[in-house]
C-alpha cells in the first residue's frame, strides 16, 4: 500500500477515525477482503451441504478408477482400462499439441499475411486485407464447423476410394495418410543431438557476441548454427546405421494401417484455429511494423548499415517491443479456443473431461479440473512472454 | 459511515437470499402441487420417446410418463412442463432440482442410481445397443468389424458397452465422438464411420428420419447390452418415487386388465376386484400416495394404457413391440399388483 503524504504533522496521540485516511483506507480493504473471503467460503460450504444431503458423491477418487471409454488420438498408450486420471493425461496432451502447433503456424501465417496487407503491390495488400476482415469477423465455433463438415467431411471420399497422389499418401475422409519412419533407436538419438545443437548455438552465440564486443571480429554465426542443429542429428544418423525403412499405411479391412495419420478432427481444429488467430496476428505485426518510424531506416543506412542489418538490428528489435504484448494475448487465445474442438469430435482436455463428469457425476471436480488446467497452461505462456518482453524491452543506459 | 452500512446491509440482504434457497429440501409433491404444474426432463427430440410435433405439442412415450404423473396428481394430464436436455445436461437438471422428472431415454445402472444421487423408479422401455452400417459395406454382423471407425455419442452408457464390447471380443476400433445428435449422424452419413452405434430404438429412430434413403442403411442384428430405459427421480424423496413408480404400474397393469382410455368409462362398474380398484372405486390406493382416490382413473382415461401409448408413440417409427411386450404375451413388461 502505498503511503499518503501528508503536509500537516502527525497528531500526537493516535486516534482511529475514518477521516484518516490510512485508517479509512485499511477498514474498507479488510472489509472487501472479509467480505470476498466470506462468499467463498459460504459458496464452498452450501456446494458441500447440497451434495451431501442429496447423497450426490464428491472428492478425487474416481481418478484412479477405469475409464472404460476409448478415445481416438493419444500421444502416450492408452487404452479403456486405464484409469480416468491418464484419459485426462491423454486430453491435457492433446491441447497442449494442437496449441503449440497452432501458435507456430498462425504466427508464420499471421505475420506473411500482416507484411502482405503492407505490401505496395495493390492485389497483394487486398487480398490480405479482404482475408483479415472476413476470417476476425466470423465467429471461430461457426469456421471449425465449416471446415469439419463442409470441406473436409463433404469433399474427400470414402477410404476405400482413397485418393493417392502420391506413392504411400492416401487422401480420404479418414484422414490423410502418410508413411512414416519405421521405429528405431537412432531417431531417439538424433533427437538429443538436436537439442545438444541447440544449447551449442546459443552457448556459441553469446561466446560471438562477448568477442565482437571485445575485439571487433564477427563470427560466421549462421553457419555454425546450421551445423550444429542440423549436422549433428544427421552424424547421430549416420552413426545409428543410416536406417532408411518407412512404415507405409496400407489399406486392411475398414482402414489404413500403419504410417502417419492426420485425422480430419485434428486437421479441421487446427486449420480453423490458424487461419481465424493468423488474421489477428497480422493486424499486430502491421500495427509493429507501423510503430517504427521511417526516419529509423533512413538513420541506420546513413551510418552505413546493409539492409538486412538495419531490419535485423534497428527495426525488428523496435517493433517487437510493440508485438510482443497482443501477441501473448492471442497465444492464450488459441489455448482457450481450442476447448471447441468438443464441437466436430476432437478428444481435446474439455471433450474428454465431459465426458468423463458424465460418467462418474462428479460435475464440480471435472469443472474443477478443466479450469486448473487451462489456468496452469495460460499462466505459463503469459510468465513466458512476460520475461520475453522484459528482455527485449528497450534497455535504458 | 453512510456508505458502510449500505455495503453491509446490501451484503446481509444477498445472504439472505442464498440461504434462503440453499435449505430449501421440501417435498417435490408439494412443490410440485405449489406450483400447478409437473417440470420433465425429456430429450430434445427423439421421435417416439420425446419430440415436439408440427404443432409445438410434445408427443412420445417419455412425454407420456410425464403426463401419466400429472394426471394422478392434478387430474389433469396437460399440466406438464417440459425441458429439453442433451445427455450431459439431464443428471446436473434433475439433482439440481431444474425438473421433478428425468423421462429421457436414460439407462438404469447402479453408478447413476448412487452415486448420482438419483433413483429410477421403473422402466418404460426395454432397449439394447446396436450397430448401423451403410449397405454398400457388405457387413453381416458386428463381429466383422474389427478395425472399424464408429461413430457414437459422449457421456452416454453406449460409449463404454462400445469399448467393453470391442475388448471382449478382442477386437480393435476407432471412436469418432461427437455430443450433438444431428452431427453424430452427419459425420456418420458423411463416412467419417463405418458405423454408427447408439440404442436399437435410436438406430431405427435415425433410419426411419433418413426417408427414401432408409434401406441404404442396415441394423446389424447383434444386440450388445442391456439398456434398461426409466424415469429417474431425486434420491430420498421417497412419496415422489412411490407416485412415480406407481403411475406407470397402473399403466401397464390396465393393459393387463383390458383397460384403455376408450373403454374405461363403460367399465366403472365391471365385478372385477381388480378393474374396481385401478378405477378408483375401491382400496384407497390413492390415499396411501396421497393423492386422489381417481388417480389411477384420470392416468388412464387421459393418457391411456402402455400399449396404447407404445402403439401411437413407438410403433411408428418401426419398432415392434418385442421385449416390451406383456409377460403374459411372452415379453418382459411386468407390473406389481396394484392393490
Amino acid at each position: 500500500m502505498a503511503s499518503i503524504p501528508r503536509s500537516r504533522p502527525a497528531p500526537p496521540s493516535i486516534k482511529l477515525s475514518l477521516s484518516d485516511p490510512v485508517v479509512r483506507a485499511i477498514v474498507f480493504q479488510v472489509l472487501v477482503v472479509g467480505g470476498v473471503a466470506l462468499l467463498v467460503w459460504y459458496l464452498v460450504s452450501n456446494t458441500m451441504a447440497n451434495m451431501e444431503a442429496r447423497k450426490i458423491a464428491s472428492g478425487f477418487g474416481f481418478l484412479n478408477r477405469e475409464a472404460g471409454f476409448a478415445i481416438s488420438e493419444h500421444s502416450i498408450d492408452y487404452s479403456p482400462a486405464d484409469s480416468y486420471f491418464r484419459a485426462l493425461v491423454v486430453g491435457v496432451l492433446n491441447t497442449l499439441i494442437v496449441a503449440i502447433l497452432g501458435i507456430i503456424l498462425a504466427t508464420i501465417l499471421g505475420t506473411i499475411i500482416g507484411i502482405g496487407r503492407l505490401a505496395k503491390n495493390w492485389l497483394i495488400s487486398q487480398i490480405c486485407s479482404v482475408y483479415i476482415e472476413v476470417m476476425r469477423n466470423l465467429p471461430l465455433a461457426l469456421q471449425l464447423v465449416f471446415w469439419y463438415y463442409a470441406v473436409i467431411l463433404e469433399n474427400l471420399p470414402s477410404a476405400r476410394e482413397a485418393h493417392n497422389p502420391l506413392p504411400g499418401v492416401f487422401v480420404s475422409s479418414r484422414g490423410i495418410m502418410v508413411p512414416v519412419p519405421a521405429n528405431d533407436p537412432t531417431y531417439g538419438w538424433m533427437l538429443i543431438a538436436c537439442l545438444i545443437g541447440i544449447v551449442g548455438t546459443v552457448l556459441l552465440s553469446r561466446w560471438a557476441k562477448a568477442r565482437q564486443a571485445a575485439t571487433g571480429q564477427q563470427f560466421p554465426m549462421l553457419r555454425a548454427a546450421a551445423g550444429l542443429i542440423l549436422g549433428l542429428p544427421l552424424l547421430a544418423w549416420l552413426a545409428g546405421g543410416a536406417p532408411t525403412v518407412l512404415d507405409w499405411p496400407e489399406l486392411r479391412g475398414f482402414n489404413f494401417q500403419g504410417g502417419g495419420t492426420l485425422t480430419p478432427e485434428f486437421a479441421a481444429l487446427l486449420i480453423g484455429l490458424v487461419t481465424y488467430t493468423a488474421a489477428f496476428v497480422a493486424e499486430i505485426v502491421r500495427s509493429g511494423i507501423l510503430a517504427v518510424s521511417h526516419g529509423q531506416t533512413e538513420a541506420s543506412s546513413a551510418l552505413g548499415l546493409k539492409r538486412g542489418l538495419t531490419l535485423r538490428l534497428v527495426i525488428l528489435p523496435q517493433a517487437l517491443r510493440v508485438i510482443i504484448p497482443p501477441m501473448i494475448s492471442q497465444y492464450l487465445n488459441i489455448t482457450k479456443n481450442s476447448s471447441l474442438a468438443v464441437l466436430i469430435g476432437y478428444p481435446d482436455l474439455v471433450s474428454i473431461a465431459n465426458t468423463t463428469l458424465n460418467q462418474t457425476g462428479q460435475a464440480i471436480e471435472g469443472i474443477g479440473i478443466i479450469m486448473m488446467v487451462y489456468l496452469t497452461v495460460s499462466l505459463s505462456i503469459a510468465a513466458f512472454g512476460n520475461w520475453y518482453n522484459k528482455r527485449i524491452a528497450l534497455t535504458e543506459r | 459511515m453512510k456508505h458502510l452500512g449500505k455495503i453491509a446491509a446490501t451484503a446481509a440482504i444477498a445472504l439472505g437470499a442464498l440461504a434462503g434457497t440453499a435449505n430449501a429440501q421440501q417435498s417435490t409433491l408439494d412443490a410440485v402441487k405449489a406450483k400447478g404444474f409437473v417440470q420433465c426432463g425429456v430429450n430434445t427430440g427423439l421421435a417416439g420417446f420425446s419430440a415436439p410435433d408440427s404443432q409445438g405439442v410434445w408427443k412420445g412415450l417419455d412425454v407420456d410418463m410425464c403426463r401419466g404423473v400429472a394426471a394422478a396428481v392434478f387430474g389433469d394430464a396437460n399440466k406438464v412442463r417440459y425441458t429439453g436436455l442433451t445427455a450431459q445436461q439431464r443428471f446436473t437438471a434433475l439433482q439440481s432440482g431444474e425438473v421433478d422428472i428425468l423421462a429421457r431415454n436414460t439407462t438404469w445402472t447402479l453408478a447413476r442410481d448412487t452415486s448420482l444421487g438419483l433413483d429410477f423408479v421403473a422402466v418404460n422401455f426395454y432397449d439394447g445397443q446396436g450397430f448401423m452400417v451403410k449397405r454398400t459395406l457388405n457387413v453381416k454382423s458386428a463381429k466383422e468389424l474389427n478395425g472399424a471407425t464408429v461413430c457414437v455419442q459422449p457421456g452416454t452408457t453406449t460409449e463404454l458397452n462400445l469399448a467393453d464390447y470391442f475388448r471382449a471380443n478382442r477386437m480393435q476400433f476407432r471412436p469418432v465422438v461427437i455430443e450433438k445428435l444431428e452431427e453424430v449422424v452427419a459425420a456418420y452419413l458423411a463416412g467419417r464411420c463405418d458405423a454408427y452405434t447408439t440404442d436399437a430404438s435410436g438406430l431405427a429412430s435415425t433410419r426411419s428420419a433418413q426417408g427414401a434413403n432408409a434401406n441404404q442403411h442396415i441394423i446389424l442384428p447383434e444386440i450388445i447390452s442391456k439398456e434398461p430405459l426409466g424415469p429417474a427421480v431425486r434420491h430420498g424423496d421417497n412419496k415422489w418415487a412411490d407416485i412415480v413408480r406407481w403411475t406407470f404400474n397402473v399403466m401397464v397393469e390396465a393393459e393387463e386388465m383390458g383397460l384403455t382410455s376408450g373403454n374405461i368409462d363403460s367399465k366403472m362398474n365391471d365385478p372385477n376386484p381388480g378393474v374396481q380398484r385401478l378405477v378408483g372405486k375401491t382400496g384407497d390406493m390413492g390415499k396411501m400416495l396421497g393423492l386422489e382416490n381417481n388417480w389411477s382413473y384420470n392416468i388412464i382415461k387421459q393418457v391411456g394404457n402402455y400399449g396404447e401409448s407404445y402403439d401411437r408413440n413407438v410403433k411408428p417409427i418401426g419398432l415392434e413391440r418385442g421385449v416390451n411386450e406383456l409377460w403374459s404375451k411372452g415379453g418382459i413388461m411386468y407390473a406389481p399388483p396394484v392393490r
